[in-house]
């Protein structure tokens, strides 16, 4: 995925915050030559009712909002972050057994005792047996 | 000849999906039903078949249809009926975490 220092920074800064839940949020941005191009975050609550620690769950009628939100701006939803608490930066079973389309970018952050120490990008495979790693192009802001 | 069958619908169609249907975010089927709706969908553009259903037919999981800003779980799922320009979304809910 393409992103900037500030959107890094913002899903950094969210996964600290929501310490020791696992934060969640989107990946607004454009897709060129079907690389994501990630423009802003949005924060979203994590909707599920336990196990927040290690668990997330983002609505439908969140997904709605956010799309509707970045349509405004000319953006769309390109992917998704979230937070492991105390655990690495790689997808976990679960992760891959709730995926859900090739496409998405799902970023994941590791937050080890409340400092965001590494994060990574990820989409699913065409056939979504595994999660493949992509690079993190960091790109410089455009000025308005 | 007017058919029952000739109710036109605009379906939205996630980011991700957009490259089974030739970038188009907004596509048009036909169908008097969601489910028939969805099937024009899939008859039309097949590689979303695979990201849309479950090998036993069923949609998956994390898939959510929309009737405007009605989930169709709420009123008669895939047999709720349309009326033309009626306007279907392909929303997902996200999940995961750490650990199960």
């Amino acid at each position: 995925m393409f992103a900037t220092p500030d959107v890094l920074d913002a899903i950094c800064a969210h996964g600290e915050a929501a310490y020791p839940e696992e934060g969640c949020g989107f990946l607004l941005g454009t897709v060129h030559n079907g690389r994501n191009h990630v423009e802003a975050v949005r924060r979203v609550e994590n909707r599920r009712t336990e196990h927040r620690e290690r668990r997330y769950a983002i609505s439908a009628d969140d997904y709605r909002a956010a799309q509707h939100s970045a349509a405004e701006h000319g953006l769309d939803v390109v992917g998704f972050y979230h937070s492991h608490p105390d655990h690495p930066a790689q997808p976990s079973a679960t992760d891959l057994e709730e995926a859900t389309f090739p496409g998405y970018t799902y970023a994941i952050v590791s937050v080890q005792e409340g400092t965001a120490t590494v994060l990574t990008a990820w989409s699913l495979a065409p056939d979504r047996s595994r999660f493949e790693e992509e690079e993190i192009v960091r790109e410089t802001p455009t000025s308005a | 000849m007017s058919t029952t069958t000739d109710t036109s619908v605009t379906v939205h169609i996630p980011t991700p999906l957009r490259a089974y249907t030739g970038d188009q975010g907004t596509v048009t089927v036909t169908g008097t039903t969601v489910g028939a709706a969805l099937r024009d969908l899939v008859a039309r553009y097949p590689e979303l078949e695979a990201n849309l259903y479950a090998e036993d037919g069923t949609l998956r999981q994390y898939v959510n249809i929309y009737l405007g800003d009605e989930d169709i779980r709420y009123r008669d799922g895939v047999e709720t009926p349309l009326e033309t320009n009626a306007e279907l979304s392909i929303v997902p809910s996200i999940a995961g975490g750490r650990s199960a």
